[in-house]
């Protein structure tokens, strides 16, 4: 799995750090979404999905 | 051309009246009106106070496109916006803007809500829990859960992170109850912005003179960088120190209540050892209930194709994000209430660039509220029947006035 984040659209609302904090981080400034792992492991591929899923920015893309 | 007009009138006179109420003995709810339009599917007109259409949307998968989608607009000075009361251009805060405006004052403090920050709160806030508690417990039964309990733990929160003197409590809390009543009266709603408005710019300008770790003094700081206007910081303090209490403590109470209906459930939640249980109730809670129950409202900006059929340029449109928490096809059996469903996708807490900026904040509070109390009250009971609660079915935020309970 990749994932690409669009730092531009995240809206700082933490939903993907909550489903995949594995993944994701906030931003100390601003609390805008950073990408820990832009190729996460197969455990956390349904957190990530998840993440994807609940982000209100629509802005976290998924390629299998 | 009379005639044409007194048709129009004819016909819109006919549309169901948005907000619409609920039914009577269904306190948790949506109104069934809407429950229907859903089950019919398409899109369906509605009529507000000022005789507008605006459309309403109730799917959720509708409801979640349509709000991410940038053709939409929350931008309340633009014609066509479907207000639910008349607006003033200087009373306008960043939640009813569109980017690059909204983005800008935003990430002004989003920051401060970021979940790891929140995180860092959880033990201040299990202090302020167990104190009210501690305060209620002592005191006589039966008591109200809303004064007791409910709404002095996110005002004291909320205060805490803002900044905001806690001895002024009752000032804020009831110029906010002015403020999000329906029943208010716009000249008496504007009045009581005003004294919150004036309140916090005065607090802002302490800030300036001796800055503190809080909110405010990072608001006060920007202005002082000039980043910030003074009114928009004093506006975007109203902002959160209302939504930062009112909401919470409806859903504190709210919440609790539909636990107390649901014993088996309520009895899980209480015996339960495994945060994950109660972090799903929350999730399930904050679905099942909905609160903010006057709909997310916004305008089209281009021409939207959708569930068959054509919003145009300038049509307003209507979210009741609570009927689709309630959506079939994204909830199975969504009238039930099941602490044990995934309910994390639930628009609760709307869907799009305006999404809360406060959900970590309600999240662990309420984590901590529910999981505190029904721990160190097992025997909580209410002491009155449920058709004597008073709903609040006049408010913009639903909830309960007051909560009678026994231990």
């Amino acid at each position: 799995m990749k994932v690409i984040l669009e730092q531009d659209k995240c809206v700082a609302s933490g939903q993907c750090v909550v489903a995949a904090p594995a993944v994701f981080d906030q931003r100390d400034e601003d609390g805008i979404a950073v990408l820990l792992d832009p190729a996460p492991a197969a455990e956390s591929a349904e957190d990530v999905r998840h993440a994807a899923d609940v982000c209100p920015a629509l802005a976290i893309q998924l390629t299998e | 051309m009379t005639e044409t007009t007194s048709t129009a009138a004819q016909d819109t006179a006919d549309l169901p009246e948005y907000p619409m109420t609920r039914a009577q003995g269904c306190p948790f709810d949506p109104p069934p009106t809407l429950a229907k339009q859903q089950q019919e599917g398409a899109l369906a007109k509605v009529r507000l106070w000022d005789g507008s259409t605006p459309w309403l949307v109730t799917r959720y998968a509708d409801q979640r496109a349509l709000l991410a989608d940038p053709r939409v607009s929350a931008d309340v000075m633009r014609p066509g916006y479907p207000a639910g009361a008349p607006v003033r251009e200087n009373t306008v805060s960043f939640i009813l803007m569109d980017d690059p405006e909204h983005a800008r004052l935003r990430r002004m403090v989003t920051a401060r809500f970021a979940v790891k920050r929140i995180e860092a709160m959880r033990p201040r806030v299990q202090r302020i829990v167990d104190d009210f508690l501690d305060e209620m417990l002592a005191g006589p039964r039966p008591a109200d859960l809303v004064t007791a309990f409910a709404l002095p733990v996110p005002s004291l929160v909320i205060c805490e992170l803002l900044g905001v003197p806690y001895a002024d409590h009752e000032f804020f809390q009831d110029n906010s109850k002015i403020i999000i009543n329906r029943e208010s009266g716009q000249e008496r709603q504007l009045a009581a912005l005003g004294r919150l408005t004036d309140y916090l710019d005065r607090l802002l300008g302490e800030k300036l003179d001796a800055p503190g770790e809080d909110l405010l003094s990072g608001l006060a700081e920007r202005v002082d960088a000039g980043e910030l206007s003074r009114r928009e910081a004093a506006q975007m303090s109203v902002l959160l120190l209302i939504a930062g209490h009112e909401t919470t403590a409806n859903m504190i109470a709210l919440g609790t209540l539909a636990l107390l209906q649901n014993p088996d459930q309520l009895a899980e939640l209480r015996d339960t050892e495994d945060p994950a249980v109660i972090t799903g109730a929350v999730e399930e809670l904050l679905r099942y209930l909905h609160i903010t129950h006057d709909g997310r409202r916004r305008v089209a900006l281009e021409e939207i194709d959708i569930a068959g059929e054509v919003i145009r340029p300038g049509e307003g449109i209507i979210f009741p994000n609570d009927i689709a928490n309630r959506d079939p096809g994204a909830f199975p059996e969504p009238d039930r209430l099941d602490i044990h469903r995934d309910a994390r996708h639930h628009v609760a807490f709307g869907f799009g660039a305006h999404q809360c900026l406060g959900q970590p904040l309600a999240r662990m509070e309420l984590q901590i509220a529910y999981a505190t109390l029904l721990r160190r009250v097992p025997t909580l009971r209410l002491a009155t029947e449920i058709e004597r609660v008073p709903f609040k079915h006049d408010g913009a935020v639903y909830g309960v006035y007051e909560l009678p309970v026994s231990w």
